[in-house]
């Protein structure tokens, strides 16, 4: 269940479907990793970045009226949305911009959809004095202007992507396109568990902290270091595995991913794992929406960061293996789900982590008051404002 | 030895260079395509690359990813690669290439694609996100249907990897002008390509060797042909074919002279 193999291959899914250009710098990306993550003063820097800069561990935080709200379970959230940057991202970013340091490249190609990853490969692109190019899909740049301008801010270029669908999935395209033409030079930060060996392993393991960490806080919050349920919302997926990844072999832990049904499962919608077939994007063979000449299909979410037609590999291999449940929630649930968090909790969540909450809406008045759920609050909802004021007349 | 292979061998020892054209299936439409392809061989090219157009091609600059987004807009499918090879071979014998991405070749079935690409008259495949290490998906269903895997090489690429990509591909090698997409532009650093491919050719002994990537006009291919065995030509021509379509004082008769003639001028960089 650990995987990958040496290929790259969680069970038959992941692999590396890249040019050959891409290939000697993949092969010296996964020597970098590997020497690197054996090397303890690496972990230890790591580890003090996320300390000092980021601000971890993040809060669990018992979300009290919340689980009154639902009757059910009682539900802790994992404060993701407290990270510096906003979101879990950074967690990711810090680790790979250790590495690009470590193999001597000067410059960070970045994609980036909602903009949390852009915006947090900017911030440590920042921190470290290095060139940044975040390629960005142009709907986005429009969906979320504010993290555009938070990018320039910080030094970084925004590249706008106008291929395909001018989303995610272009702009992946486009950073892709750049590596390739800039390998020597450039360190491609991606930002979720998806593209070829070794970025989903790699990925997983820089965002683990999120999982370890609540396994710590619940002995001390519930005397018990597993959770019934863990529930978090997947677009690439790399939140819901950095918090699934520490209880996979726990079997007695329900693990839930969320995936966005946009307008609903027979309109457009992003629920690569629930309604996609397996197939080749950026990389990875793993679950796609796809017609059945194979050309990949727009996804649709009002959330940008799940606004994406592939998922993680290792993902697809839990699904089949059954040992993760992937449901949906619509953009109008996610947008409830968001008004619930924020007048229970005082929270506002990002419209990616309202899917988590909508599912959880639905499930946790099912289980006993005495079972224990934990939320990934992967983000939180600044950066969404414009979109649930306008979407949303009942604010 | 595959009919193909024989072609670029029997080049080989006319001491003569080879000289490939691509152009993508369905651009400006399917039914240009076919006289297109007539025209390029009348033209000169030793053998045609029909491009398989798909929804995210990484490796291609803004003309092929152009031309194939038109191409998927109009609704081009697989199966009319076959249709326009099998057109094609009604009229002639020069090789044909099927060039496309690993996913639409996976969701047709490897084996039932390989199949109905040799039925139509397609010699060999260069599927440009399938490196070595992923090729066993395709390498044996390509060779039961008697089709060449072309596998490509890049400036990057170690000694030790391009002998075992000299050993595994079949047909050529095809070596990739620069760390860049199709399309990219070689003119500044022309010394540097020749200098990769003087250490191509040291390295590639059992196939033939191509260079493809940047190549815009015969001066060009000249040059890069000093190392190589022949050269192939892609986003050059896709930028020709969507300039002689967009003007509309032009007739068919007209658009395919300016191709033929395209091609023409090009294949005089096969002589030094």
């Amino acid at each position: 269940m650990k995987g990958p193999d040496d290929r790259g291959r969680f069970g038959p899914y992941g692999g590396a479907f890249v040019p050959e250009v891409l290939v000697p710098e993949l092969r010296f990306l996964q020597e970098a990793f590997n020497s690197a993550w054996a090397d303890e003063a690496f972990r230890a820097r790591y580890h003090r970045i996320l300390k000092d800069f980021v601000g971890r561990p993040t809060p669990l935080t018992f979300a009290s009226r919340l689980t009154l709200a639902l009757g059910g379970a009682r539900i802790y959230l994992k404060r993701e949305d407290l990270c510096h940057t906003g979101a879990h991202k950074v967690n990711n970013a810090v680790g790979q911009i250790l590495l690009a340091r470590r193999m001597g490249k000067a410059r960070i190609i970045a994609e980036t959809g909602a903009g949390q990853h852009g915006v947090a490969t900017a911030t440590v692109a920042a921190r470290f004095g290095l060139e940044c190019t975040v390629h960005m899909g142009v709907e986005d740049m429009r969906r979320q202007r504010l993290n555009v301008d938070r990018m320039r801010l910080l030094g970084a270029e925004v590249r706008p992507a106008t291929s395909g669908t001018r989303t995610l999935k272009d702009a992946t395209n486009e950073a892709i396109r750049d590596w390739v033409s800039h390998p020597r030079e450039s360190y491609y930060l991606i930002g979720s568990v998806v593209g070829p060996h070794p970025y989903p392993v790699m990925v997983r393991t820089f965002h683990r902290i999120i999982g370890d960490e609540a396994k710590r806080q619940l002995i001390d919050a519930e005397g018990r270091n597993s959770p019934d349920m863990a529930i978090a919302c997947v677009g690439g997926g790399s939140n819901a595995i950095g918090l699934f990844f520490p209880f996979l072999v726990d079997r007695s832990v329900r693990l839930v991913g969320v995936e966005a049904a946009g307008e609903g499962l027979d309109r457009r919608h992003a629920a690569t794992l629930s309604c996609g077939t397996p197939g080749v994007l950026h990389g990875a063979l793993s679950y796609l929406l796809q017609d059945s000449e194979g050309q990949v299909q727009p996804a649709h979410s009002i959330s940008a960061g799940l606004d994406y037609p592939g998922v993680g590999p290792e993902h697809a291999f839990l699904k089949d293996l059954g040992r993760v449940e992937y449901v949906t929630a619509t953009d109008r649930e996610a947008l409830d789900a968001v008004k619930l968090l924020s007048r229970t909790e005082g929270i506002i969540p990002a419209l990616e982590t309202a899917h988590a909450i909508a599912a959880l809406m639905r499930m946790a008045p099912d289980m006993a008051v005495e079972q224990v759920i934990v939320l990934n609050c992967s983000g939180r909802g600044d950066k969404d404002m414009n979109i649930i004021s306008k979407e949303d007349v009942a604010i | 030895m595959s009919r193909f292979r024989a072609v670029l061998d029997g080049i080989r020892q006319r001491r003569a260079k080879a000289m490939g054209l691509f152009v993508t299936n369905g651009f400006p439409s399917l039914d240009a395509t076919v006289p297109i392809l007539h025209a390029l061989d009348r033209g000169g090219a030793d053998f045609l690359e029909i491009g398989m157009p798909f929804s995210d091609p990484l490796a291609e600059g803004l003309p092929i990813q152009r031309s194939s987004a038109h191409a998927l807009a109009h609704g081009v499918r697989i199966v009319d690669a076959f249709h326009s090879a099998r057109a094609f071979r009604k009229h002639s014998e020069t090789p044909l290439v099927l060039m496309g991405y690993i996913n639409p070749i996976l969701q047709y079935g490897v084996s039932n694609f390989c199949e109905a690409a040799r039925s139509s008259g397609a010699d060999a495949l260069i599927i440009p996100d399938l490196p070595l290490e992923e090729a066993e998906l395709v390498e044996e269903p390509a060779r039961a249907h008697a089709l060449d895997t072309i596998f490509l090489m890049a400036p990057n690429t170690s000694d030790e990897r391009v002998r075992a990509i000299d050993q595994r591909t079949s047909g050529f090698v095809y070596a990739v002008s620069v760390t860049g997409l199709t399309g990219s532009r070689l003119h500044h650093q022309m010394d540097v390509v020749g200098e990769y491919l003087a250490r191509a050719r040291r390295l590639v002994s059992r196939n033939p060797l191509l260079v493809g990537f940047g190549i815009h006009n015969a001066a060009a291919a000249r040059q890069l042909c000093r190392h190589t065995d022949g050269f192939i030509a892609g986003s050059a021509l896709v930028d020709i074919i969507e300039s002689a379509w967009c003007d509309r004082r032009l007739r068919l008769g007209d658009r395919l002279a300016l191709v033929e003639q395209f091609a023409r001028r090009l294949a005089s960089g096969r002589e030094s």
